[in-house]
């Protein structure tokens, strides 16, 4: 299909596109043609776009229940094969932590979107990084991880859905695209680049339970009451996840001269990018490493990037998540100082100056 | 060498895992297993049907069918079969479910795929217990039964009353076909094969919703024996779960 009838304004090919419709429009351009999701701020534009435009793909959306029921929705439709997505909010993925735990078990691809918004509790509708760790420890029950991506601009968060599903289905795993707030909601120019999807195209999944004509039945389940086979599944998932490390994805934003470096990923990178213009126009030679795959993780990058610069800045919108991954990938070999603001504040470059202006203090000459 | 008149009085059904169950003697899975089974053969959907099946003593009944088979989580089931229906409509979709799993947990995924109308088949076990954890009191235990959380007997003024799915349910405007059987002796399973089959008809001619309660004993957790049990459940059950058809086939059905 062609560019959205809710496209607001083209020009030369660009489109101005809100976040979570562009999240929408990726979707279904990337083949996905079922949507189960519940009600929640600050992603509702998701399914609002997908109950007006699946329909015209032929696909299904349902408004379920609750966050419980979509992500078992979403479990159903993935055993069946189909490119199948839940799109929620923070309080809202917490909920679907166990299904999400149920396809990772049961080895189902499957795009969960969280537009993450401030917590701990009911919180509120400001954009956070506070869910790292349930994104990319496993957040769940049990022995897993899930692919996470994380956009920073609407560009990505169309294109993101593409790899998002291509990754679900390679790897046989539920990924997470995290966003939050300001990404969903923000409205910027952006191209419809990807070629669509036509889902009738896709590889066979010769696993899913459609219907055993003509061939032996499928079983798709998580249950291994001997632990020894519990084991060999929990490894053979991990093997795959071992193999999907080579999908790591991060960027760089002037780090050949830098001698310090921020690390950010989606809204905070996009203050720091500004940030570190603002400090570089100062003679101070920071730079940005962005990851673009939190789970994997660009530990390798960092360790490396810590054999060129002085000490590093990571900062989000938490009270320190991924530092503790950085701060592993790092491993002692420079100072990795922390800058980060909570519940739902962003920070502003000006913030992240100051704070950066403290590290130059105690980073090693 | 086979006389003339020889026929086959009594088979497996081709739909039935030919393997040896899991469950205790006396648990009435089994029959209940075979009634499904049977209504597949009948009806010639084995190759469009996926089951799927609940968390609880049937938890491993995703083995015991021979056709595409899930296991969901607890009580989740229903919106396992709304996803699984959703996509592909052709395919003939059945929730196994305890009472535990249906009416406690799984309590607002079922009232909500009834109340879209959504066109899958439940067959719901109800034996008044939770039998795989340890005989813990159940959504549908009745007054003063004895569990092992409830050792002096349910009392309704601290842990609540029963709650009858059927009648809960029927009052909605989804469903398609509702009724409660047992398989508590020969007339009444004859009964239940009849409602288990009507319920798959209703799917198959895209009326609706379709759930049939079959009153079910669980020896092991009530602490009888078999027979001992079915009479319980005769005596006990029976009044409280009255039997019969709560939404007869085709009156209502407007949905998904």
């Amino acid at each position: 299909m062609n560019a959205p009838q809710q496209a607001r304004h083209t020009d030369g090919g660009h489109v101005l596109m809100k976040g979570n419709e562009a999240i929408a429009q990726g979707a279904m351009d990337a083949g996905c043609r079922a949507f189960f999701g519940y009600p929640i701020t600050p992603q509702n534009q998701i399914p609002d776009y997908m109950a007006l435009h699946m329909p015209e793909v032929g696909g299904v959306f349902l408004q379920a229940e609750s966050e419980v029921a979509a992500i078992n929705m979403v479990y159903g439709a993935a055993a069946t094969g189909a490119r199948v997505m839940t799109g929620s909010s923070s309080p809202g993925v917490a909920l679907m932590q166990e299904g999400i735990s149920y396809l990772a078990g049961a080895e189902l691809p499957a795009v969960i979107v969280n537009v993450a918004r401030g917590g701990s509790g009911l919180g509120n509708i400001a954009p956070a990084q506070s869910d790292y760790f349930m994104s990319v420890k496993g957040g769940g029950h049990g022995d897993y991880r899930t692919l996470v991506l994380a956009p920073w601009s609407v560009q990505e968060l169309y294109d993101f859905m593409f790899d998002a599903f291509d990754l679900a289905d390679r790897y046989r795993t539920p990924v997470v695209v995290l966003a939050d707030a300001v990404l969903g909601q923000m409205m910027e120019p952006m191209r419809f680049d990807r070629t669509p999807i036509d889902p009738a195209g896709l590889p066979a999944k010769p696993w899913a339970t459609t219907g055993a004509r003509g061939r032996k039945r499928n079983i798709i389940n998580s249950l291994y009451i001997v632990a020894e086979e519990l084991e060999r599944v929990n490894r053979r998932i991990q093997a795959r996840l071992d193999e999907a490390q080579k999908e790591v994805r991060w960027e760089g934003h002037h780090l050949d001269d830098a001698d310090l470096a921020f690390v950010a990923y989606g809204t905070a990178a996009r203050v720091c990018l500004t940030a570190m213009e603002t400090a570089r126009g100062q003679g101070i030679k920071v730079g940005l490493l962005r990851p673009v795959t939190l789970y994997p993780f660009p530990s390798q990058a960092l360790a490396d990037l810590a054999e060129r610069v002085r000490a590093m800045l990571v900062v989000e919108m938490s009270l320190g998540q991924m530092v503790e991954d950085v701060r592993l990938a790092v491993s002692g070999r420079v100072p990795v100082e922390f800058y980060g603001r909570t519940g739902g504040v962003v920070p502003t470059p000006r913030d992240v100056c100051d704070a950066l202006a403290a590290i130059r203090e105690v980073a090693p000459r | 060498m086979t006389p003339p008149t020889a026929r086959t009085a009594f088979a497996a059904p081709e739909s039935l895992w030919p393997g040896r169950m899991h469950y205790c003697p006396g648990c009435t899975h089994g029959i209940i297993h075979r009634l499904i089974a049977q209504a597949m053969d009948d009806l010639g959907i084995r190759e469009r049907a996926i089951g799927i099946a609940p968390v609880g003593c049937a938890v491993f009944a995703y083995d015991y069918f021979e056709c595409d088979m899930l296991e969901a989580a607890h009580g989740r089931a229903p919106a396992v079969a709304t996803g699984i229906k959703r996509v592909l409509p052709d395919s003939m979709v059945f929730a196994y479910q305890g009472d535990g799993d249906l009416a406690s947990i799984g309590l607002a995924e079922v009232t909500h795929a009834a109340a879209r109308g959504e066109n899958i088949t439940i067959i719901f076990v109800n034996n008044a217990v939770y039998g795989m954890t340890g005989g813990q009191m159940a959504p549908t235990t009745l007054p003063g039964m004895r569990t092992s959380t409830t050792p002096h007997g349910r009392d309704v003024r601290t842990a609540g009353h029963p709650i009858r799915v059927c009648e809960l349910l029927a009052v909605l405007d989804g469903p398609g076909y509702i009724e409660r059987v047992t398989v508590s002796r020969p007339q009444y399973v004859a009964g239940a094969q009849k409602a288990i089959r009507r319920a798959f008809e209703t799917q198959l001619e895209g009326k609706g919703f379709a759930l049939v309660e079959v009153l079910s004993t669980c020896p092991t957790r009530w602490g009888m024996g078999p027979g001992e049990a079915l009479e319980w459940l005769e005596a006990n059950m029976v009044p409280y779960y009255p039997l019969g058809v709560f939404v007869p086939r085709g009156e209502a059905g407007e949905g998904a």
